[in-house]
This record gives C-alpha cells, structure tokens and sequence, in this order.
C-alpha cells in the first residue's frame, strides 16, 4: 500500500512532554512522546478529546514550544531538551511544512490561484512563476477550473482541495492536517484522502492527521492512539513499516 | 500582490461605505475649524477695511468696536494736520434692524467720509459713493442688488456699489453711506422726541460726532510717535491698528473663539476614538486570517505593511471626501467658513497621525496572535 519507506524518518519526535500552566492548573498536554513517521507514509493521531492530539501537531508543525524532549524534521534537529535550535521558524515553516486545517482557510480575499500563488511568492518566487505553478498545482488537485473562484464560492470540497494545493505549494515534505476531512461527506473525505496518498506517494513527503472520522481509518498506514497526552497504542495497516 | 488593496477590492462597497462616513465625521471637523478661523477673520474684516495705521477714539475707551466711543467730528482736521499723518477720515458704527423684502435685515451701518480713509476695501460692482446723501455700498451678502432700495431711519437709500466679505463681529453684513447719513440716523432724534427737546430750550446741539478718527500714515513715520502726540489731547485716546487687531480677537470675539476653539478638540478627539475603533475593529475582524497568513510563513512585515497601508488608505480617502465636501459647501454657510490650506494641511497630518497610532494598536493585537488560532475550529 504504502511506497517503499527509507530508513530516515521525515519527523522523529524523542521524548516530547508539554504541559500548560503550573501548580493548580497546570494540565500535561503531552506526556514523554516518541514517534517517528517516514517518508511516503499517511499516519494519523486518534483520541478522545482533550488527549493532546492538536498540541502534538502544534509542536510538530514549529507553532507551540515544547517543555521538554527533542524533535528532527527531515534529518535537521530542530529542538533540543525543549528548546529551539533555530530562531527563523517561519521561514522553516515555509520550508518544510504544509498545513492542512479542519476548515479550509483560504484568505477570503485572494482567488484560488493567488492563495497558492500567495505561499510561492512569500518563499521568493516572481508574481508569474507563482501564478503559473498555482495553477499547475490547481489542476493536479483537480480544481484547475475554478482557479479564478473566490473561497466563498467554493464548494466545501474545492476549497478543501485548493487549501491543500497551497500546503503542498513549496513542496515541504510534511504535511499536517487537523481534521481534514471533518467537514466533507464520506466521499469528498475519500478524494481528498486519495489526493494525500498520491502526495506521500509521488513525493516522498510525510503526512500527519488528526482525525475523528472512522470513514477514512482505513486510508492510514499507521494510527497512533493518544490517550491523557501518552501515546498509548498504534495500529499498522501495513506491516512492513518500522515501528519507532 | 497587494493584500491591503486586495482586501479592501474584495469588500470594496464595505470600505467606500466607512471611508464616506469618516469623511463626513471629518468634513464636520473641517467645518468647525472654518467657523472658527471665519469668526476671527470676521472679527478684524471691519477693522482692517479702512486700511489705516492708527485709530482716535474717545479717552480712556478701547473703542469704537469693543466700547462704545464718541468724539467731536473736527478732531479729525487736528489728526490731519499732526506730522507724519498722510490721511484721516472720521467713521461712524452702528446696527441697525430694516425690512427688506419682506424679512428682517440686520446691518451694519458704516458712515465714512468718501474722499478719505474709511471706506470698503473693494468695489465689485456698480459705483463708489458720488452724491452726498441717500446713497450707499452695500456687502453682497445682505441681499441686496444694484438699484436696491431701502428705507434707513426716515430716509430711502439706493445701493450703488456692491463690495464684499464685509460683516462685523456678530456676522452681520456691512453697507456704507456717507457720515452725514450716518449722523443723522445714529445722532437724530425722532420728531416727538425733537419737539420736546425744543420745549426745554435745549435746542438741538451739534450732531458733529463720531465714533472714531482713523489715520493712515506717511510710510517711514512712526505710530507710536504719533499716538504719543494725540495722547496730548487729554480727551483722545490713540490706537494702533496692531492693538485694535489685538482688541478684537482678545476680548471682543475672545469667548465665541474659546467656545468653538473648545468644540473643535473635543470634535477632533471624538474622531481620533472612532478612527481608531474602525482601524482596530477592521484588524480584530481579520485575526484568523492573519493567524493563517502567519502558519502559512508570512514575515511579520508582511502583516504589518497590510494593516498600516489599509489605515491609511482609509484616512486619506476619508479626509479627500470630507475636503471636497466642505470646500464644496462652505459659501452657503450663514457666516464666513475661512480655510486656509494650513489649517486643511495640519488636519490631515492629525488624521495622518492618528490612522498611524490606530494601525499601531491593530499591529500590536494582529503579532500577538498565536499562528495555532488558525488550526482547528
Ligand atoms: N493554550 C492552552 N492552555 C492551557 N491548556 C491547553 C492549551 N491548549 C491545550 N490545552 C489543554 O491541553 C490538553 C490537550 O489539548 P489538545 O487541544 O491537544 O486536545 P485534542 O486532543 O486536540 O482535543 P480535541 O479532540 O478536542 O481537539 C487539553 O486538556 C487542553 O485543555
Ligand atoms: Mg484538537
């Protein structure tokens, strides 16, 4: 099912704990958490609410610092006993990481093309370039003819397929997504899924989800079940991944 | 590509809407700080209309505007003949309540001696005065036209000259007649009145009297030195036209200038609040997206430069409507509406400043906002 792994994780968490507040009210988000996710694999983060599935995907994602633990994107160890190495996280967010969230996102004042055209531009590239690979990328997501609709005038399925057209815009190589399917009937949720598959496949890249939707289960590699911020069990649909 | 612009072409009726209400807000701005400067233009129009260096009026007043000030009419011969006078001309000052037309019409009744100082600055229409009676120059703002007739005391008057810009402090509008009209409606009592008058044997007096003796000077003489000189008459008292000036805007018109004066900041501080509520009210609105345009990797400056250039496209479109309104309406207000383009310009750089603080605050709020906002619903 899934493309040949390598041997070197796109994302390797060591030992990641978080916890917000102190004495009273502090809450452990995430407990001593150790994962590794490879390329070409479709994982996802399932668990009952409160678990710290979001909080995971935060720190994975460089947006929410962790407490302790040490993390590698792409061979690069980024955190180290829960401090950054980097200062310019934006720019390896822009790098690296794609987001895909719950709902889609898009800058209701930018038409299709120019929401991905608009991460291309903030990495560098010259207004055409960026139109001309939005575009390309539109109709690899086969949403090409809508490119001039405004979000608004989007279906829930379009708009989903062009906010993931702009998290695969500089070709990171992890994608995040936070409940991407929430939103879509069980076969908008099916082509999007697909579309993920085709991008892990086809560029080597990681894909994370949090996810709810017991539709889309069996879509993923690998289910990592997080319970009171541990991670308690997982589930491999395909035995010949590496277990962490 | 621009976001600001882009943002703004998407909800652009949205925009235009909340650019014309502000530029309404600031017209009114505008407006108050026109009154303001119209009042003390107002103030100093009649003063500066004889174009003199020194005014004579009776001791120990600081008339003929602010008190009330009365001297013989032949003083004005002496004046003439001090050195370093080139001209002096005797003035009268009053109001009075005409009908015209139907509806009442407050003037102000300048009398002046036609071949010398105390004439209207201008004339824009028809003639200066030719015959020594019953007839008159009349500021455009009254009403009245060329040929007009109207009745002044017991006499009809017809305008033969127009001139404008003329009003006293109070706003109303000035006409001109010769000083021995002028007397004679200010000075002459009514017949009843004269009758009884005769009866006691007082007979009728001179009605030689003026209000004032303005001077114009040779140009290397000094007024100071002149003013020294009328002082000597102990029932004259000299003032220069830099102290009338000062008079005016001082104590004559000095409560109305603080009461607008006051007005006007509290005006401009209640627009400054609602500049700011609207730039910061705009920029709460698009916190997620700017959560989003963060996680997505957009450099702070990126955000920035949208806030700020959205603030002051809103500033400057609102200020460029309430402008051309105001300057657009401004003649059909009752009373002078002066703006001087400094006055315009210091307004805009305020609302320059404010939309700058404003988009401060929104900045302020839009880079404290954790990029996650924008995961999850
Ligand atoms: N900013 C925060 N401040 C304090 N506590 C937080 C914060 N963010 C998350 N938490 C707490 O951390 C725990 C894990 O939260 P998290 O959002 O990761 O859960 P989740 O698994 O994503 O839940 P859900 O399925 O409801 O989205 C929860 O108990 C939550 O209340
Ligand atoms: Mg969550």
């Amino acid at each position: 099912m899934a493309a040949a792994a390598t041997n070197h994780p796109l994302v390797q968490l060591h030992r990641i704990s978080k916890h917000f507040g102190e004495g009273e009210t502090r809450v452990d988000a995430l407990r001593d958490v150790s994962l590794a996710v490879y390329p070409g694999q479709v994982v996802a983060f399932l668990g009952p609410s409160g678990s710290g599935k979001t909080t995971l995907l935060n720190i994975i994602g460089c947006i929410l610092d962790p407490s302790s633990g040490s993390m590698e994107l792409d061979g690069e160890r980024v955190i180290e006993d829960g401090r950054w190495l980097r200062s310019d996280l934006k720019s390896l967010r822009l790098d690296k990481i794609g987001f895909i969230f719950q709902f889609h996102n898009l800058i209701p004042f930018l038409d299709a093309t120019d929401n991905v055209a608009l991460v291309l531009q903030l990495a560098g590239a010259d207004a055409t370039t960026a139109r001309a690979r939005a575009v390309e990328l539109l109709d690899y997501l086969e949403v090409g003819h809508r490119r001039g609709a405004m979000p608004a005038k989007l279906s829930g399925g379009e708009a989903q397929r062009v906010a993931i057209a702009r998290a695969l815009a500089n070709r990171p190589r992890i994608i995040l997504a936070d409940e991407p399917t929430a939103a879509l009937d069980s076969k908008r949720a099916g082509i999007v899924m697909d579309l993920l598959r085709k991008v892990a496949v086809e560029r080597q890249a990681a894909i994370i989800a949090v996810t709810h939707d017991e539709k889309i289960f069996d879509r993923f590699d690998r289910i990592f079940g997080l319970r009171d911020g541990r991670l308690e069990t997982y589930i491999d649909q395909d035995q010949r991944i590496p277990v962490a | 590509m621009n976001l600001a612009y882009r943002d703004i072409r998407h909800n652009l009726g949205r925009f235009l809407l909340t650019c014309v209400g502000l530029g309404l807000l600031l017209g009114v701005v505008l407006a108050m700080i026109g009154i303001y400067r119209g009042l003390v233009v107002d103030a100093l129009t009649i003063a500066r209309a004889p174009a003199v260096d020194l005014w004579v009026v009776e001791a120990n007043t600081r008339g003929p505007f602010a008190e009330a000030s009365r001297i013989p009419g032949d003083i004005r011969e002496a004046i003439a003949r001090i050195a370093g006078v080139s001209a002096a001309g005797s003035i009268t000052y009053q109001t009075v309540e005409t009908e015209h037309m139907g509806d009442k019409l407050r003037l102000y009744v300048i009398g002046y001696e036609p071949t010398r100082p105390g004439g209207p600055p201008e004339i824009i229409a028809g003639r200066g005065i030719a015959r020594s009676h019953y007839e008159m120059i009349a500021d455009q703002s009254t009403g009245l036209t060329l040929g007009g007739r109207i009745h002044l005391g017991r006499n009809m008057f017809t305008v033969v000259g127009l001139t404008r810009y003329q009003t006293n402090s109070g706003g109303d509008p000035a006409i001109y007649i010769t000083l021995p009209d002028a007397q004679k409606l200010q000075f002459d009592l009514a017949p009843p009145a004269a009758r009884v008058q005769l009866a006691r044997g007082s007979g009728s007096a001179s009605r030689d009297t003026v209000n004032a003796v303005v001077a114009r000077l040779h140009p290397n003489a000094s007024s100071d030195a002149v003013a020294e000189t009328v002082h000597r008459w102990k029932h004259l008292t000299a003032i220069t036209q830099e102290a009338q000036e000062l008079i005016l805007t001082r104590s004559l018109v000095d409560r109305a200038r603080r009461q607008i004066g006051l007005f006007t900041s509290l005006l401009l501080t209640v627009s400054a609040v609602i500049i700011a509520l609207i730039i910061y009210t705009m920029t709460m609105e698009k916190l997620k997206q700017i959560a989003t345009l963060k996680l997505i990797g957009a450099p702070d400056r990126t955000i920035i430069g949208m806030i700020v250039q959205q603030a002051l496209a809103l500033g400057f479109i609102g200020f460029a409507i309430g402008a051309t309104l105001i300057v657009n309406i401004k003649d059909y207000f009752p009373r002078r509406v002066v703006l001087e383009p400094d006055n315009v310009l210091v307004l805009g750089l305020i609302v320059f400043a404010v939309c700058l603080v404003s988009s401060g605050l929104g900045v302020r709020a839009a880079l404290r906002v954790e990029p996650a906002t924008a995961l999850g619903g």
